[in-house]
C-alpha cells in the first residue's frame, strides 16, 4: 500500500504548473480580497471603540476618551458579582459538556453501527432540536420547568442547555465514529473483551480527538447560548452571557462603560475558548462532520 | 466463563484439541430482503483445518462472523460438542480471530496487542509476559514488539494480528482471508508458516480465501460456496478431481467450458457434439440436451488422445518458463486454453486430445461460466 | 420492541432469529438514555407547548389564540417582519460565503491565520456586536465621524436602531458559520474535477459555473438551512440594535413578551408552535430543492 504512494508524487509535480493559475492572484480574488479586508477593518475599528470605551472615563463627540482607567471592569465585576457568574458559567458549561458526551457517545456509536427498523426517525429527532430555534421549546420547557420546581435552579439550567447540547454531540461523533474499523471492535471481542472493556480500554482512547472536539464545541456552544439560559435562570443560576443581557437593560441606571467592559471581558473569554478550540479541531472538518445531518 | 479456554495447553508440540466437534445447523444470514448464507450446516473435527472458498461476495465473511458470534443469526444453531454457543456473544465464545486488514489496535504496542486477550482472561502479571514472549518468538516477531502497529510493514502486522489471536491457545481460530492484502512472495511463507502453526499447537481453522489455490494448499477440507448456499465439502484432492457441477469445476481450474449438446454414452461416459467438436467425456449426471464440458488447460495435450481430437490455431501464447500457456482458437471460432512445454507459435496449427476421465460432462452451464468469470477476477 | 409475527418463517426461527434479522441486539440500549433525554426534554415540552396553545387564558374556543395572533396586525405583521431580516441575511451570509471560500480553496500562503480570523466574529456574542454597532456606527461613532471628516455625507448615516443595525449584527455573527459551512463543503469537492474540466478547456468562470457550483448547491441548501435557523430566531439585537416597538419587532420578541411579560403562557406557546411551523416549512422548502440537485460523491476526502 504504502509503496504506491511514491510514483504518484511525479506525475503530480508535473501537473502543478497546470494548478498554479488556482494560486496566482486574479482579478476578481484581488478585488474580493480588498473588500473583504476593508469590511474586516470596520469590524476590527468595531470591536475597538466597545473596548476604548471600557476602558475610558468620558468619551463624548471625540475621537478618544478624555483619559483612561480601568475602573469599569472592577465595578463591572463588583455591580454584576461576575466572580459568582464567571463560577455560575463554568459549573454550567462543564456539567453539561460531561453529561452530553456521557449521554451522546454512546448513542452517536449505535447510530454509526447499527441499523435497526426507526433509525431515520430516531436520527431526525436528534436532529430536530439543532434545526428549530430554541426559544421554540423553549418556552414551553420553562413552564414546564417552572411547573416541576427546576427553573431558576442551576439544575434547570443545564437541563434547558443540555436539549441542543446531546444532540450536537451526536452529530459530530457519528461520523467520527464511522470512520473507525469496526474490525478493531470485533477484534477486541474475540479477545474475549465485554462490552464495558470494548469502550473504555479500546473505542475511547481512539474517540478522544473526536470527544475532545465536541467537548469544545458543545462549550462554546453553552457559554454563548442566550434564549434558552435566559428563559430558565434564576438570580443565583445566571450566566455570563445572561447577566450581560441583563445588565444591557439596566442601563439607565448603570453606565454604559460597564456593559461594555462585560461584553469585553465575556468576548475575551470566548476567543480564548476558541483559540484553544482550532488548536485541537481543523476549522473546516469542524462542520464538515455535521455536514450530513439534515439528509436523513 | 470464557467458554473451552485452557490455559494449560503448551504451544509446542501438537495438543490434542479440547473438543470434538463443531457444529453448524441449518446457519443462514439475512440482511433485509437479501439472504447472504442460506443453510449452511457442517461439522468441523477438533484439529481440522477447513477453508471457505468461493468468489467475492458469496458470503463467506458472513458465515466465518455468524461463527465468530459477531453477527447474530438469523436462523440456525451452533454447537461446540454439546453446549449451543451461538447464544453466546463473541467475547464468551472463546474463538480466535485474523481479519483481513489486521484490525490491530493502532493505540497499543505490538506486546500491548498480544497480551489484551490474556488480560481480558485475568491471567497474572507474569503469565501473561511469559505467554506473549512464546507468542512474539512463535512468529519471530521480536525485534518489533516494542514497536506501534503504524511502524511495522503489513506482513509483520499480520503477524501480530496471528500472535495476538493464539496467544489464548484458543480452541478455534477463524481467519478471513488473512493473506490478501501481502505481496505474492510473502503470502506463500505466510501460507506455510500458519499451516505449521496449526499443527504445532493443534489448533482447530476455519479459513476463508477466494483463492483455490491457496485453499487446496493448506486445508484438511474445502467448503465452496455460491450466493450464500454451500455447493461442495471434500477434501482438496475431493474437490479438485470429482467437482460436482460445473460451478465448483470452473472455480477449480476447468478453465474451458464448452457448450455442447449430448448425443450419445452411458451411465459413465457421454458423448457430447457443439461448434464442430465431437468429445467423449465422463458423464457427470446427464441424459441428453444442453450440457457443458469442462476440460482443464493442463489436461489438454497435442496429439489425438482416447478419440478425442480437437482442431485450433494458435492465437498467443504466453511464456511461463517450463511450459506455455496458450489460448487458440477452433474453426468457429471458440476459444480453447491449454498448457504445453512444446514451442508453439501464433499461427501454429495444431490437434489437441484429452483423456476421457479428464473430460467432465455437466448438466448446467451458465453457472460455471460465472464460476471461472469470479476466479478471474479475483 | 414489538415484533410482528412472520408466520411464513421456519418454526425452528426463533425470538432471537427474528430479532436478528431486524438487526435488534442489546447494544441498541446504548441509545436509550439520549432518546429518552429528547423525548422528555424536547418532544414532551413541544407536545406540551401544542396543547398549552389551544387553551387559552382566556377562552374563546381551541383556536382563540390562533385566530387572534392572525387577526392583530401586531402580532401577525411579526411574521413578515422576521421574513423580511431572516431570508435576506441568511441568503447574503451564504451568498457572500461563496465566492471567500472559493478564493481559499486549495493551497493559499495563510489559510489558517484568515480562516481563524475569519471565524473569530462567532465569538463576539450579540451584545458586544450590539454595543459596538451603536458606538462604531452610530451618529457619534467613528464611522460617521470618518465619513462627514472626509465630506462623504453631510449629515450622519443613521445606521443602528433600525433594520440595518440588525441586518448588519446578522451578518456579523452569521457570516463565521455560514463561511465554515461552505468552506468545508468546498474542500468536500475533488479539485481534479476542475482541473479535468480545464483541460477540456473550460475557463475560470465555466469552471465555477458549470463544475463547482452544481456540486457545491447541495451543501449550500444545507448551509442556507442552518445560516436561515439563525437568524430567524434573532432576538436580542432585535432589542439592543434594532427597534423592537417597530420595525424590528421580531416574531420572537413577540413570544417572549407573551410569555415573560404578560405571563400568557399559552399565547407564548402559540407564538413559538407558528414559528416552529415556519420554520419547518422553510426547512422543507430547502429540502425539497436539494432532492431535485444531483447528490451523489463529490469524488473529493470527505
Ligand atoms: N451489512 C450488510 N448489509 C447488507 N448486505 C450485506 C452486508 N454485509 C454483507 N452483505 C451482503 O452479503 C453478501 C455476502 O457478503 P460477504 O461479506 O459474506 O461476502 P464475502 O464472501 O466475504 O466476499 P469478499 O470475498 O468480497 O469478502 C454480499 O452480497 C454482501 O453484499
Ligand atoms: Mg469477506
Amino acid at each position: 500500500m504504502s509503496t504506491m504512494t511514491r510514483p504518484v508524487t511525479e506525475p503530480e509535480a508535473r501537473t502543478s504548473p497546470d494548478a498554479t493559475p488556482r494560486t496566482r492572484p486574479r482579478g476578481w480574488t484581488v478585488l474580493l480580497w480588498l473588500v473583504v479586508a476593508f469590511l474586516f477593518v470596520n469590524l476590527a475599528a468595531l470591536v475597538l471603540s466597545v473596548v476604548v470605551d471600557s476602558f475610558g472615563t468620558r468619551w463624548f463627540g471625540t475621537w478618544l476618551p478624555e483619559s483612561f482607567t480601568t475602573h469599569w471592569y472592577a465595578d463591572a465585576w463588583h455591580e454584576f458579582a461576575l466572580s459568582h457568574v464567571l463560577l455560575v458559567t463554568l459549573e454550567v458549561a462543564l456539567a453539561v459538556v460531561v453529561v452530553s458526551v456521557l449521554i451522546g457517545v454512546p448513542a452517536s456509536y449505535v447510530l454509526a453501527r447499527r441499523s435497526f427498523p426507526g433509525k431515520r426517525v430516531l436520527m431526525l429527532l436528534f436532529v430536530l432540536p439543532i434545526l428549530v430555534p430554541p426559544i421554540t421549546y423553549g418556552i414551553p420547557l420553562a413552564t414546564l420547568l417552572y411547573r416541576w420546581h427546576l427553573a431558576g435552579s442551576m439544575t434547570g439550567v443545564i437541563l434547558a442547555n443540555l436539549v441542543p447540547a446531546v444532540p450536537f454531540v451526536i452529530l459530530t461523533m457519528t461520523p467520527f465514529i464511522e470512520q473507525i474499523d469496526p474490525k478493531i471492535e470485533a477484534a477486541a471481542r474475540m479477545c474475549g473483551a465485554p462490552t464495558r472493556v470494548v469502550f473504555t480500554r479500546i473505542l475511547t482512547p481512539l474517540l478522544v480527538p473526536g470527544i475532545l472536539a465536541a467537548c469544545i464545541l458543545v462549550l462554546v456552544r453553552t457559554v454563548g447560548m442566550f434564549e434558552l439560559t435566559f428563559l430558565t435562570a434564576g438570580p443565583s443560576s445566571t450566566t455570563l452571557v445572561v447577566s450581560l443581557y441583563n445588565a444591557v437593560f439596566a442601563a439607565g441606571i448603570r453606565a454604559n462603560q460597564s456593559v461594555d467592559a462585560m461584553a469585553t471581558i465575556y468576548t475575551a473569554s470566548m476567543m480564548v475558548l476558541l483559540i484553544v478550540a482550532l488548536r485541537f479541531v481543523n476549522p473546516t472538518q469542524l462542520v464538515t462532520r455535521v455536514r450530513e445531518e439534515p439528509t436523513e | 466463563m470464557t467458554a473451552g479456554v485452557s490455559s494449560g495447553t503448551s504451544p509446542a508440540g501438537p495438543s490434542t484439541s479440547r473438543f470434538a466437534e463443531l457444529r453448524l445447523e441449518g446457519v443462514g444470514r439475512r440482511y433485509g430482503a437479501q439472504t447472504a448464507l442460506e443453510d449452511f450446516s457442517l461439522s468441523i473435527k477438533g484439529s481440522e483445518f477447513v477453508a471457505l472458498l468461493g468468489p467475492s461476495g458469496c458470503g463467506k465473511s458472513t458465515a466465518l462472523n455468524c461463527l465468530a458470534g459477531l453477527l447474530p443469526l438469523t436462523t440456525g444453531s451452533i454447537h461446540l460438542d454439546d453446549r449451543r454457543i451461538d447464544t453466546l456473544p463473541p467475547e464468551r465464545r472463546g474463538f480466535g480471530m485474523v481479519f483481513q486488514n489486521y484490525a490491530l489496535f493502532p493505540h497499543m504496542t505490538v506486546r500491548k496487542n498480544i497480551a489484551f486477550g490474556l488480560q481480558m482472561q485475568k491471567v497474572a502479571r507474569a503469565e501473561v509476559a511469559r505467554r506473549v514472549d512464546e507468542a512474539v518468538a512463535l512468529v519471530q516477531l521480536g525485534e518489533h514488539q516494542h514497536k506501534m502497529p503504524g511502524q511495522l510493514s503489513g506482513g509483520q502486522q499480520q503477524r501480530v494480528a496471528i500472535a495476538r489471536a493464539i496467544a489464548l491457545h484458543p480452541p478455534v481460530v477463524l481467519m478471513d482471508e488473512p493473506l490478501s492484502n501481502l505481496d505474492a512472495k510473502l503470502r506463500l511463507e505466510m501460507r506455510m508458516e500458519i499451516r505449521r502453526l496449526h499443527q504445532d499447537l493443534g489448533l482447530t481453522t476455519v479459513y476463508v480465501t477466494h483463492d483455490q489455490e491457496e485453499a487446496l494448499s493448506m486445508a484438511d477440507r474445502l467448503v465452496v460456496l455460491r450466493e450464500g448456499v454451500i455447493q461442495q465439502v471434500g477434501t482438496p484432492q475431493e474437490v479438485y478431481e470429482q467437482p460436482v457441477n460445473s460451478y465448483v469445476a470452473g472455480f477449480m481450474g476447468y478453465r474451458n467450458l464448452i457448450d455442447v449438446d449430448v448425443t450419445g454414452g452411458d451411465a459413465e461416459h457421454a458423448v457430447v457434439e457443439g461448434g464442430g467438436l465431437r468429445l467423449t467425456g465422463a458423464n457427470r449426471g446427464v441424459r441428453s440436451g444442453a450440457a457443458v464440458a469442462a476440460i482443464r488447460p493442463e489436461d489438454l495435450v497435442i496429439g489425438e488422445t482416447d478419440g478425442n481430437g480437437i482442431e485450433v490455431t494458435v492465437r498467443i501464447a504466453e511464456y511461463h518458463g517450463r511450459e506455455l500457456s496458450v489460448e487458440a482458437t477452433t474453426e468457429q471460432g471458440r476459444s480453447i486454453y491449454f498448457r504445453t512445454p512444446e514451442r508453439v507459435a501464433p499461427g501454429d496449427r495444431v490437434v489437441l486430445g484429452v483423456p476421457r476421465h479428464r473430460v467432465l460432462v455437466f448438466g448446467d452451464a451458465s453457472a460455471a461460466r460465472e464460476a471461472v468469470r469470479a476466479g478471474l477476477e479475483s | 420492541m414489538t415484533v410482528g409475527l412472520d408466520r411464513a418463517a421456519a418454526p425452528r426461527r426463533t425470538l432471537r432469529h427474528r430479532l436478528a434479522d431486524r438487526g435488534i441486539d442489546r447494544t441498541l440500549w446504548l441509545v436509550l438514555p439520549a432518546t429518552a433525554f429528547v423525548l422528555v426534554l424536547f418532544v414532551y415540552p413541544f407536545i406540551y407547548g401544542l396543547e398549552l396553545s389551544f387553551q387559552p387564558l382566556e377562552g374563546g374556543g381551541a383556536f382563540a389564540n390562533y385566530k387572534e395572533f392572525f387577526s392583530d396586525p401586531y402580532l401577525r405583521d411579526t411574521i413578515w417582519k422576521t421574513m423580511r431580516l431572516a431570508l435576506p441575511a441568511a441568503v447574503f451570509n451564504v451568498a457572500a460565503s461563496v465566492p471567500v471560500a472559493y478564493a481559499m480553496r486549495g493551497r493559499v500562503r495563510g489559510k489558517r491565520t484568515i480562516t481563524t480570523l475569519l471565524v473569530i466574529p462567532i465569538t463576539l456574542g450579540t451584545v458586544l456586536t450590539a454595543q459596538g454597532l451603536i458606538m462604531y456606527a452610530g451618529p457619534r461613532g467613528w464611522l460617521n465621524r470618518t465619513l462627514t471628516g472626509l465630506h462623504l455625507i453631510d449629515q450622519p448615516v443613521v445606521l443602528v436602531h433600525n433594520y440595518t443595525g440588525v441586518f448588519l449584527s446578522l451578518v456579523i455573527t452569521g457570516f463565521p458559520f455560514a463561511f465554515l459551512l461552505t468552506l468545508s463543503y468546498l474542500s468536500g469537492i475533488d479539485p481534479a474535477l476542475e482541473k479535468a474540466a480545464a483541460t477540456l478547456g473550460a475557463g475560470s468562470w465555466q469552471r465555477f459555473r458549470k463544475i463547482t457550483l452544481p456540486l457545491l448547491a447541495p451543501g449550500l441548501a444545507i448551509t442556507f438551512t442552518l445560516a436561515f435557523v439563525l437568524a430567524f430566531s434573532v432576538f436580542p439585537s432585535a432589542q439592543m440594535v434594532g427597534k423592537p416597538t417597530g420595525a424590528t419587532r421580531v416574531i420572537s420578541i413577540a413570544a417572549y413578551d407573551a410569555a415573560f411579560q404578560k405571563f400568557d403562557y399559552s399565547m407564548g406557546s402559540t407564538i413559538a408552535m407558528i414559528m416552529a411551523v415556519i420554520m419547518l416549512i422553510v426547512i422543507a422548502l430547502v429540502m425539497v430543492w436539494r432532492a431535485t440537485l444531483y447528490r451523489g460523491a463529490t469524488g473529493g476526502k470527505g
